[in-house]
């Protein structure tokens, strides 16, 4: 399956990628590629099978709540960029 | 042209845990120093791992249960995927396909109609960080990021803003019923967003929606609501197109204003949560879950109708909260009329707890203790605003009614000799009652019985003092009072 430029150009901004022209094009082919090959799963007949999430065999692992001493500020802060007043400092965003 | 109002809601509901959903954070954030609740697993650091809090999972069960949804024999997590700074991981943990509870209902009363709403799922997520803006920067607190968070999914069958007020306020009375939330509107525990669209009246298919946020009350609500039907409206009426959008209610200004997120399209990618095995709730647990469930509000007002022939109003006021309901209860117990115990709650206490912005839970005076009063009453030994006033001594003191009485001479007085001399100077200063009353003004005498109460301080058994006035009143009927 083909994937169009536009598509490509929608992904790179979900994922907040700064892509060239360069770059767009020749991730056009290789994503196209990638979904080509997804496509060939899609033919399988699965109807039998039950979908799967995990493959694990675990189920219904839970906690207690009870709650357990978190991090210092200064260590939860260690690694931002920037901070100010207890928070990590970011370019603005919108509410 | 007439226009359908279309409304669904989406409620968020915070869950009176200890802890955060996926981690052991505490959730009490609240007026805690920012980044002080947080953890690896909360702050999305790499390797680390949630765990799912039982508690939470049982909360929003018995909240299925209580909203008569089904119950998932299989629930999973999903990872939901966006860019945005409030939560650390760069994706919400929540459920896509495969919620906890599903295909509900809770009913809202409307002008004398019964209208059933249908639940569309209960799910369960996480809450996200508070982000506060200075200047060309943003502050992220991830304190709140991970307490769980409920979202209750409606179809959408309201058909006006007053019906979704009335929903909203439900559903926080049985949130706050089974003790799940506090529902608290102003601190975020209980946020209600809507989707609304109108459609000319007749017309099967729905017009375009909008999605409002930010109502911080039930009031704002149906303001918010009214407000963005009337502008759909008039958008149609000059020929224009809504536009599929999400608007924010502005309180101060009164109005809808479009809030464009930056994400120009959303595409969020859900995918399994391959952190977490999924949920299997066995019948066995979901009946152990059930027999958690109190008595919820609406079967506790059929109830209490009919145990006690209390009104349909009385009755909804009595179990607007489950402490309410109970402190009635206790109280019927200790004194055993029904009736006259929903009047003192419904109408002296919830006056002084107003007054003095108290739940029923701080209340100082017990429910015995109020049974004592109105026992006082009942056999003559206060009157009824002599026991207003006494209730009030024990609102503020906690001291027991007859106490109050004792030290304050606040006996009844229904001696004839005593009220017969009070009554006669009542006579004497009031010449123009007394006239208005035999120029043929039975209701005059009303006047004067107020009087001799104010003579008494309230004392005086107001039956009593009018039967005596009317006779002296008659006596010395055609006399010139002296």
């Amino acid at each position: 399956m083909p994937l169009d430029l536009a598509t490509v150009e929608q992904v790179a901004e979900l994922a907040k990628l700064g892509l060239t022209d360069d770059e767009k094009a020749r991730f056009t082919e290789q994503l196209s590629a990638i979904l080509d090959y997804a496509a060939r799963l899609q033919t399988l007949d699965t109807s039998a099978i039950p979908a799967t999430a995990m493959v694990g065999g675990l189920e219904n692992v839970m906690r207690p709540d009870e709650a357990r001493p978190s991090l210092s500020q200064a260590d939860v802060l260690a690694n931002a960029p920037r901070s100010h007043a207890g928070q990590f400092q970011v370019p603005a965003i919108l509410d | 042209m007439d226009y359908e109002i279309v409304i669904g809601l989406e409620c968020h509901v915070q869950l009176l845990t200890q802890s955060k959903m996926f981690c052991g954070c505490a959730t009490d954030y609240d007026g805690a120093p920012p980044n002080t609740r947080v953890c690896p697993v909360c702050l999305g650091l790499p390797g680390a791992l949630p765990v799912i809090n039982r508690k939470a999972v049982e909360y929003t069960v018995i909240t299925g249960l209580a909203l008569h949804c089904q119950i998932a024999e299989f629930a999973k997590f999903d990872r939901k995927n966006y860019h945005y700074p409030d939560l650390a991981k760069g994706y919400q943990i929540s459920q896509y396909d495969l919620p906890l509870t599903r295909q509900g209902w809770l009913d809202v009363e409307v002008e004398g109609q019964t209208k059933r709403v249908g639940i569309t799922r209960v799910h369960l997520e996480e809450d996200t960080a508070k982000n506060t803006h200075l200047g060309e920067t943003s502050l992220v607190d991830y304190n709140r990021a991970g307490v769980p968070l409920m979202e209750i999914v409606t179809e959408p069958d309201l058909r006006s803003p007053e019906e979704a007020r009335v929903f909203a306020s439900n559903l926080r009375r049985i949130l706050r019923w089974i003790g799940v939330s506090t529902g608290d509107m102003e601190a975020g525990a209980l946020r209600v967003d809507a989707n609304i669209s109108v459609r000319p009246q007749g017309q099967a298919k729905f017009g375009t929606k909008t999605e409002i946020k930010n109502m911080n009350s039930f009031r704002a609500v149906k303001l918010a609501l009214e407000y963005e039907a009337q502008r759909q409206i008039d958008v149609l009426e000059h020929g224009g197109r809504i536009v599929q959008e999400t608007r924010g209610w502005v309180e101060g200004e009164g109005r809808t204003v479009s809030q464009r997120s930056k994400e120009f399209a959303h595409d969020y990618r859900y995918f399994p949560e391959p952190d977490l095995p999924p949920l299997v709730l066995s019948s066995t647990e979901v009946e152990r879950l059930r027999a958690q469930l109190p008595e919820l509000p609406e079967a506790r007002a059929e109830r209490l109708m009919a145990r006690y022939g209390l009104s349909q109003y009385d009755a909804g006021v009595l179990t607007g909260s489950r402490a309410v309901a109970d402190y009635y209860e206790a109280a019927v117990a200790a004194h055993g009329n029904g009736k006259a115990v929903a009047n003192w709650v419904s109408g002296e206490m919830f006056r002084l707890l107003r007054g003095a912005t108290l739940e029923i839970e701080a209340v100082p005076v017990s429910p015995q203790a109020l049974a004592e009063l109105l026992r006082l009453v009942d056999d003559g030994t206060i009157g009824i605003s002599v026991a207003k006033t006494v209730l009030e001594e024990m609102f503020a003191t906690g001291q027991r009614a007859g106490e109050i009485v004792r030290a304050k001479g606040l006996t009844q007085i229904s001696d004839q000799d005593q009220l017969r001399q009070v009554a006669a100077d009542i006579i004497a200063a009031n010449p123009k009652a007394v006239a208005d009353y035999r120029g043929g003004k039975p209701t005059a005498v009303k006047f004067l019985v107020g009087q001799v109460m104010r003579a008494t301080r309230g004392q005086a058994n107001p039956t009593v003092a009018s039967e005596i006035l009317e006779q002296l009143l008659n006596e010395s009927n055609g006399r010139q009072p002296s």
